[in-house]
């Protein structure tokens, strides 16, 4: 016999309203998580039209707090938390001491001491493991809250008309990557201006034991406006629409953030060291061994995860995810390729199945939504 | 319970026998599992195809899955109207979204399927 582990699958609070909305369970980053429940065209048209309704309750929630809590961070992740002004937020990520993406974050500072680390659900015991010996010998403690911390997202057009009613909170006045504390539908909240769809939108974390409540309402108030309950499936077209990374696809511990595209997040001018500076640094000096483009496939077929990217006869790269574009009504796709290969305009080859297929590398991202 | 009339691959395909023309697609079970489905690859006509052999791709949004006829025979028509509205895959399975026309080589490959009430035993299984 060989060794089986048991290792249960972890449950959201909302796992029962998934099921009796008649939601297509999966297995999601050690999650079982909806994937779809009446279709992911559906779901995704109503995000970019109206706006849609997500439990993302499987992903971590790490709070540092302390009087080093800043410099702490700072010292642990490529970004600069302490130059975050209270109530704002940034895009992050934590790198290898080679400089290989560990995970891609978002920071918020929600006091000038304490911060909250959002991590994604397959790597919060990685990062939470990592953070805590980074934290070593600075005055800040790590409290990992994921499983004590829902969170539901709402994002489209209509949901800022959808949830103010619902809170104190001035949506108006809570810019993109902020965040703030009040109440919503009576239940006390972190209200943020953050999402992974390309639309305005709402991420709010409440108590785990509150997050059925919080998700009725949301879908009460949301129904005049056509809001529906939308899945993983959706969320995945969403955000590859956006041009936005999913860990375990574009970022992995092999590659760098330059490489993905994301070197904005990486501080080099900050005054900390920081885990991986030196091989960030040098990627700098010498430029990035590939680079992660946007495709549209030109002929039949989409282009999928792993498929061979070809430029002439020689083998450039990979498909890191793609689909078809329920926007743009296309296949798209993002890959790494070599990077003279990347320039937008240039025609690569998709290895689909037997046929090769041309594919137009484009500027990233596929959508970008009207303002 | 699925059609009556027609019979069925353990990969969820189904066929219309009428005289030598076969008639195939894929069952409501094999749609809904799909997901929405955007792009159908079928063979042209003229190809042949084997019994229980791939004949082409059908991809959903979430994922690629193969074709597998469930006769053999000479492709006399591939449903043209899929390369314009898969989504008939999902809203008329048995209908619209029919894939392929196929001159039957072997009638007799026909016991080879399941019937209507073996399928649903199938898929009530899974």
């Amino acid at each position: 016999m060989t060794e089986t582990r048991d290792q249960a699958v972890a449950l959201t609070p909302l796992v029962e309203t998934h099921r009796s909305l008649g939601a297509r369970l999966i297995e999601f980053g050690g999650w079982l998580m909806p994937v779809q429940y009446t279709g992911i065209l559906e779901e995704h048209r109503a995000v970019r039209e109206r706006a849609g309704l997500f439990d993302l309750s499987h992903m971590g929630e790490l709070f540092v707090e302390g009087p080093d809590a800043g410099p702490a961070l700072a010292a642990a992740l490529v970004s600069d938390p302490p130059s975050l002004a209270v109530g704002r937020a940034h895009y992050s990520m934590i790198c290898t001491p080679t400089g290989g993406i560990l995970d891609d974050l978002i920071v918020y500072r929600l006091a000038p001491e304490r911060f909250l680390v959002v991590a994604n659900a397959a790597n919060a015991h990685v990062v939470s493991d990592e953070l805590a010996e980074r934290l070593r010998g600075f005055g800040a403690v790590l409290d990992d809250r994921s499983l004590a911390t829902a969170l539901l997202a709402i994002q489209g057009p209509e949901s800022g008309a959808v949830l103010q009613p619902l809170t104190g909170i001035d949506l108006a006045a809570l810019r993109y990557y902020a965040i703030a504390e009040g109440s919503v539908a009576g239940i006390q909240a972190l209200v943020a201006r953050t999402g992974y769809t390309g639309e305005d939108g709402f991420e709010i974390f409440v108590e785990w034991g509150r997050a059925a409540e919080l998700w009725a309402s949301l879908l009460d108030a949301g129904r005049k406006r056509g809001v529906i309950p939308c899945g993983l499936g959706a969320r995945d077209t969403l955000r590859l629409e956006a041009g936005m990374p999913l860990y375990g696809n574009e970022l992995d511990t092999e590659t760098n953030p330059f490489e993905a595209g994301l070197g904005r997040t990486v501080k080099l001018d900050k005054p900390a060291d920081f885990v991986g500076r030196a091989a960030l640094e040098k990627v700098v000096r010498d430029g990035p061994a590939k680079r992660l483009v946007g495709l549209v496939v030109r002929g039949r077929g989409i282009a999928r995860h792993g498929y061979p990217v070809v430029a002439d006869d020689r083998r450039t790269g990979v498909v890191t995810s793609g689909t078809h574009s329920p926007t743009l009504n296309m296949p798209i796709a993002m890959a790494y390729v070599a990077p003279g290969d990347g320039e937008p305009g240039t025609i690569l080859g998709v290895e689909i199945r037997q046929s090769r297929v041309a594919a137009e590398v484009v500027a990233l991202p596929f959508y970008r939504r009207p303002r | 319970m699925v059609p009556t009339d027609l019979r069925y691959t353990k990969e969820h395909e189904w066929v219309r026998v009428e005289g030598d023309l076969a008639t195939i697609g894929v069952t409501q079970y094999a749609a809904d599992q799909l997901g929405d489905v955007v792009f159908v690859d079928l063979p042209e006509a003229g190809r042949s195809v084997e019994q229980f052999g791939t004949f082409g791709v059908v991809e959903s949004v979430k994922a690629v899955s193969d074709l597998f006829a469930p006769l053999s025979g000479d492709v006399v028509e591939a449903n043209a109207a899929l390369a314009t509205q898969p989504e008939l895959v999902n809203r008329e399975p048995y209908g619209g979204g029919w894939m392929l026309k196929v001159r039957v080589a072997d009638p007799a490959q026909v016991d080879e399927l399941l019937d209507a009430g073996a399928y649903d035993k199938l898929t009530a299984e899974v």
